[in-house]
């Protein structure tokens, strides 16, 4: 009933502000419809058919969100291309759109806009599916609380556009889950929770055949970027750890000061394409570092990671909290992901001595 | 405890906090000691703008919670040695009382600068500019988005009660810019505050 009612509140809401541009500083700029099916994702008049325009793609690597079921599509204004000139950091064209759709067992709760209205603002969104599951409409600025529940006593929400710019900064909005790692041809099989491509997913190859980023590297299909990793549990771990911590944990965030680089970046150089250096920053930054939060029950003995003692590791105490004071990341899910915190674990489990090796070779600026 | 009841337990206390300042200081001036709770003077050679910094700290009550208070001949004062350096890291505190059921929502430290509620106990923080321990390494973007968002620094765990995070995410990006500017002048003092401790129910 509570759904119901926030549902039709939100229709309302929606209703309300049905305009497409808003006047700001005296110019028009594009502001979220007020349904999803104006948005542009479906084929006119529908829900039910994409607009094949709109392609979908799954990052190798997908981010934790209490195990939604989750469904992403990209549109590039036609004739347009991404600059990837910068590998870590693509420029999307003006016009761009990605959708993201959750759904939760079966139902389709909410579908996110990022939509990039000019060089320096993006427009965030987000969609509350109907009862019927014939559309979904605008959500308030504040999001939806708990709009519908995802495990015993837990329930999902809608975030708020404040929520939004927390993860995607403004200016320079990244999209993680579409990027030159996320993307490669060379998928990671211990990925948690990745799904199956199929045929008609983006990927780097079939971007690069389709002339839709630019320059053309070609080195991206001969060597597709691939975390470089002592073994199969690092490399998942370290695309995990990229895509479920790096969107805050970045040098260039707000909290690069914080000294906690957790994204893999890929340079484009090296011997692989991935630029690769068994370094990792996400293994230099954490392993035996005292970071600001201490594990209560560790105390002296706790580190960001503390190769060996995943108990006294701060980055896994906290992935496995769901508490206010605690919890990694901050927001967007209510349930600890257990495939995620097993993959961690075994991670920092691993045979001590080839982690001191590495963390003593990685010390000497050996890569 | 949900986020919600965060914000709401924080305005209460900060009602409290006002209401028992304002106790503290008229039961002060009953007894004639007025001048254990004034603002500090101003120092020689500031700005216009960390003058101005300086008096919003002065007016908002940010030496209520961030400067301990110890006891003097006439009452509690603050600690003006450890001026705005949050919770005294040598104070280790017990384990809070637990209350009866009933209206009382929480307890205070004598220093005023440990609290514990529905929310967990949380410690008052370091506002000197020590590089380890203050806001000595904080930039000032991350200032404003812990001011905006009542997030440690705009993206992380939510800033605890009595944190009046409600009225601060009013104040202007000048004004912010203005504490800012005017708690790096402040004389930098190591005190490593201690990280907030969930409630027993949540441990």
């Amino acid at each position: 009933m509570k759904v119901i009612t926030t549902v039709a509140v939100t229709m309302l809401l929606g209703a309300i502000v049905r305009a497409t541009a808003s006047f700001e500083n005296g110019v028009m700029v594009p502001v979220a419809p007020a349904l999803l099916s104006e948005t542009g994702l479906y084929a006119e008049g529908g829900t039910t058919e994409i607009d094949p325009r709109n392609r979908p793609f799954s990052p190798q690597y997908p981010l934790w969100t209490d195990g939604a079921a989750k469904k992403r599509w990209i549109r590039l204004p036609e004739g347009t291309a991404i600059d990837a000139t910068n590998l870590s950091r693509w420029d999307f064209p003006i016009g761009t759109r990605f959708w993201k759709e959750f759904a939760f067992d079966g139902r389709k709760v909410e579908t996110r806009l990022l939509w990039r209205v000019s060089a320096d603002r993006w427009v965030f969104a987000s969609y509350a599916w109907n009862e019927a599951q014939t559309d979904a409409a605008l959500a308030p600025e504040s999001g939806i609380p708990n709009i519908v529940e995802v495990a015993p006593g837990k329930r999902h929400s809608i975030p708020g556009i404040a929520d939004c710019r927390a993860c995607h900064d403004s200016a320079r909005t990244e999209i993680l889950g579409f990027n030159a790692l996320n993307l490669s041809d060379d998928r990671d099989p211990n990925a948690p929770h990745a799904e199956t491509l199929t045929a008609d997913m983006l990927t780097l190859k079939r971007l690069m055949k389709e002339s839709l980023i630019t320059p053309k590297r070609t080195e991206l299909i001969r060597t597709p970027p691939r975390i470089n990793a002592s073994s199969p549990e690092a490399r998942a771990a370290l695309g995990y750890l990229s895509t479920n911590c790096g969107n805050c944990h970045n040098r260039e965030s707000s909290l690069a000061s914080l000294g906690l680089n957790l994204k893999y970046e890929v340079t484009g150089s090296g011997n692989r394409a991935s630029g690769a250096s068994e370094c990792a920053p996400a293994l230099v930054t954490t392993a035996g570092k005292r970071g600001h939060w201490v594990v209560p029950e560790a105390q002296e003995e706790s580190r960001l990671i503390n190769p060996g003692k995943p108990e006294a590791s701060a980055i896994i105490r906290r992935v496995k909290s769901r508490r206010p004071l605690s919890q990694m990341p901050p927001m967007g899910s209510v349930v600890v992901d257990k495939q995620g915190v097993d993959l961690l674990t075994a991670w920092v489990n691993a045979n001590p001595e080839q982690w001191q090796t590495l963390i003593a070779r990685c010390a000497a600026g050996a890569s | 405890m949900k986020l919600s009841n965060i914000a709401f337990t924080s305005a209460l206390f900060a009602a409290a906090v006002i209401l028992t300042a304002l106790l503290a200081t008229a039961s002060l001036r009953a007894a004639g000691a007025g001048e254990q709770l004034k603002a500090p003077p101003t120092p020689p050679g500031l700005t216009a703008q960390q003058v101005r910094g300086k008096y919003l700290v002065d007016i908002m009550g940010c030496h209520d919670c961030h400067t301990p208070m110890k006891m003097g001949p006439n009452g509690p004062q603050w600690d003006m040695d450890r001026m705005l350096s949050g919770h005294p890291e040598q104070l280790t505190m017990p384990a809070a009382p637990a209350l009866p059921p009933g209206p009382w929502i929480g307890v205070a430290s004598a220093t005023f600068t440990a609290w514990n509620g529905p929310w967990g106990t949380s410690f008052t923080a370091n506002l000197t500019p020590d590089k380890e321990t203050g806001l000595g390494d904080w930039t000032v973007e991350q200032f404003i988005d812990t001011m905006k968002t009542g997030k440690d620094r705009g993206k992380g765990r939510p800033v605890l009660p009595p944190m009046p995070v409600q009225n601060l995410a009013n104040l202007s990006d000048e004004d912010i810019r203005a504490l800012f500017a005017y708690l790096q002048t402040i004389k930098p003092i190591k005190n490593r505050v201690p990280q907030p401790i969930d409630p027993p129910d949540q441990r």
